[in-house]
């Protein structure tokens, strides 16, 4: 699904990502772990298509198809979604509004009518309990004056809604308390499937016991310097971030 | 001749028409006066610094209408609120359009200034009110008191909730080439009444036009005024409104004006408190084009202790637009405990649209709380990006971020069918389908 070779890219005529090799396959729930500046969020954004971070070498493929020439929106049409580590506030627009406008716009780029009002109202009924969200939240001004957890069950509550093929979720686990990272967790265990693949990145394996993946990446220096199985978390967690540099 | 010059001849033709026996002869010559020694006002004002008049003067306007036109209701129903029972007073070039109006004096008076000029049984009120608190010495005031002839009335008796709103609308035409209108209201509101009024300015044609409109209000003791005025007319037409509200104890006056079109528009809106406990709000959405030009001066005269008074005015400007914003508190040295808030927030869609923008604070008084803000800015890049990875496309993205940036103005729209369509009018100039409602 997701097939990124020998990638280099960054911003500002700095290279961050020298080098990334990864492939993910639909089913799949990939673990990207690495100390903090080694290219982890950079990853994230430049998959999601941020305008501002430049491909100097190497492609990335989506479905097949090489994507490095289209917009984030487009990128999300093709069924890509990035949740944010730091999710950005909306003032004047509430929850509900800014999830009716991104399904309609996904459903116009597809060529497809406004989803009917009921069936939106369903649906989101329907996410919002997946998700523990209460129905007052729906009304609130998007991530404005949200807690951590509220923005992070938000940000999966829109994957929810979104049904992406493709979900990162970027440092989802941080700023959650024990509470809310289980109800973030079991969310998107929920969305787990055959047809979808996930990518989570952390800085901490404490998400990985909840969210367990089939492959572990170590990210270091904009490069992946190890993978392995679920395992790798968990050494990683016994060792240390300095034991990959060591042996970098 | 210029326009200042066909002015004053003008008027020795109107007073001449209908002065002698006129009640108001005198304070008319007294305004003419005023008028004929300031002229227009100059970029040499503080208060007209940034807003130049010096291309809208060049047309010679006239201020007699030649025929009188007729309109049907559907040439014209769109600038109608048709979803919601309303009496309505409606001129076209300045004459009063029966047809199209509805006027009422069963339990509350929505008629003619002319009527309540002309007849004795408003003589006490006119007395009172008439031309009290609109500024003698502000030159623009002064030339509409001098023409002073039509307008709306509309006085609510003590302790009546009017339930429909009330609109008044001014249409011109292309029957009457360059006219200038100067539209004179008079609304009084008596204790423990309310009522919501709706004022609108719309030409009908692409000709040159010119507004210079004065409304006086007063709102008596816990009276409750609701005013919209909605600006949305052709890039050839330009409105310069002086509206001046005096209020009582416990009377909350509150104004919304969106300023979407237009040449120049000039918004002159000033509160006067003559008593403690006053409430007073004011609030704008600006959001313009092409090389539009919108100007707000706002003055909250705080002369009396325990009053509020809350400013919010949103500014979008695209392209070569342009915006004044200069909000002036006064609180006197006896207005103990106001509080005056005043936010301006503006953004600039473009590196050729400006915003000029001041707050003016003269405070006399030392236990106050009085706060303001401005700010200019762009709309917020990490939005719009999270924005497209939830898959709304850049232009959407924008539209419903500047929606959002102006909406919060329309949380205190009471009435729903001006909610409607202002916010299907911000709709229409972002170019996007905002899919949802307030």
């Amino acid at each position: 699904m997701l097939s990124i070779d020998n990638l280099h890219a960054g911003c500002e005529g700095k290279t961050i990502l020298q080098g990334i090799n990864l492939d993910v396959k639909p089913g799949e729930v990939h673990a990207i772990m690495g100390p903090n500046g080694s290219g982890k969020s950079t990853l994230s954004t430049v998959v999601a298509g941020h305008e501002d971070y430049e491909i100097s070498r190497g492609t990335i493929l989506f479905d097949g198809e090489d994507i490095a020439d289209l917009s984030a929106d487009e990128r999300a049409h093709k069924g890509i979604f990035l949740s944010f580590q730091y999710p950005v506030e909306i003032p004047g627009v509430t929850v509900t509004n800014f999830i009716k406008t991104a399904i309609n716009q996904n459903r116009k780029a597809k060529g497809l009518e406004d989803m009917p009002a009921n069936e939106m109202l369903k649906k989101i009924r329907e996410k919002a309990a997946l998700l523990e969200i209460d129905s007052r939240f729906l009304s609130r001004s998007l991530n404005e004056g949200f807690s951590g957890g509220e923005k992070k069950r938000n940000e999966i509550f829109q994957m929810a809604m979104l049904e992406p093929k493709l979900a990162i979720l970027d440092e989802t686990d941080s700023g959650l308390d024990i509470d809310a990272l289980r109800i973030v967790a079991n969310g998107v265990n929920k969305l787990r499937g055959k047809d979808r693949a996930i990518v989570v990145i952390t800085h901490y394996q404490r998400l990985l016991e909840h969210i367990v993946p089939d492959f572990v990446h170590v990210l270091h220096d904009g490069k992946i310097v190890k993978s392995g199985t679920k395992e790798l978390a968990l050494e990683l967690e016994e060792k240390g971030y300095d034991w990959i540099k060591q042996g970098a | 001749m210029d326009l200042k010059e066909t002015l004053l001849s003008s008027y020795l033709a109107f007073d001449a028409q209908d002065g002698p026996q006129h009640k108001l002869q005198d304070q008319r010559a007294a305004a003419i006066e005023v008028f004929e020694q300031q002229g227009f006002p100059t970029k040499k004002e503080e208060d007209w610094k940034y807003t130049p008049l010096r291309n809208l003067i060049k047309t010679n306007y006239t201020v007699f209408p030649k025929e009188e036109v007729s309109l049907k209701l559907d040439e014209v129903k769109e600038y109608i609120l048709q979803d919601v029972d309303t009496y309505k007073i409606v001129f076209v070039d300045g004459i009063y359009n029966a047809y199209l109006s509805e006027t009422t004096h069963v339990g509350v008076d929505v008629c003619l200034l002319s009527a309540a000029l002309t007849k004795p049984k408003y003589a006490a009120t006119i007395k009172k009110y008439f031309n009290q608190i609109a500024a003698k010495d502000a030159s623009l005031t002064a030339l509409n008191t001098a023409f002073t002839k039509e307008g709306a009335y509309i006085h609510v008796p003590e302790g009546k909730l009017v339930e429909k709103p009330v609109q008044i609308i001014h249409f011109t035409t292309d029957k009457n080439p360059s006219l200038l209108l100067q539209p004179r209201n008079l609304i009084v509101v008596e204790k423990n009444a309310e009522i919501q009024i709706v004022e609108r300015h719309q030409s009908l044609t692409t000709n040159e036009s010119f507004t210079n409109v004065v409304t006086e209000i007063f709102t008596e003791q816990n009276a409750q005024l609701d005013y919209y005025k909605i600006q949305n007319d052709q890039t050839t037409a330009s409105l310069i409104d002086s509206t001046y509200i005096s209020q009582r104890k416990h009377s909350h006056a509150k104004v919304h004006t969106f300023s979407f079109g237009g040449k120049l528009t000039r918004n002159n809106l000033n509160f006067y408190h003559k008593d403690p406990e006053i409430n007073s709000t004011m609030k704008g959405i600006t959001l313009i084009e092409g090389s539009q030009f919108v100007d707000h001066h706002t003055l909250v005269h705080h002369a009396q202790p325990n009053s509020e008074s809350h400013q919010d005015y949103k500014g979008i400007f695209a392209e070569k637009s342009t915006g004044v914003f200069n909000g002036k508190i006064i609180v006197e040295k006896e207005a103990q405990k106001t509080n005056a808030f005043q936010q301006n927030n503006n953004i600039l869609m473009n590196d050729k649209a400006s915003i000029n923008t001041k707050p003016q604070l003269e405070i006399f008084a030392d236990d106050v709380k009085c706060s303001h803000g401005c700010t200019i800015g762009q709309l917020d890049e990490d939005a719009l990006f999270y924005m497209q990875t939830r898959g709304i496309p850049t232009k959407e993205a924008r539209g419903l971020l500047t929606y959002a940036f102006a909406s919060n103005v329309l949380q205190s729209v009471k009435i729903d069918s001006v909610k409607k369509r202002i916010n299907k009018l911000i709709a229409e100039k972002l170019g996007v389908n905002i899919g949802f409602d307030v």
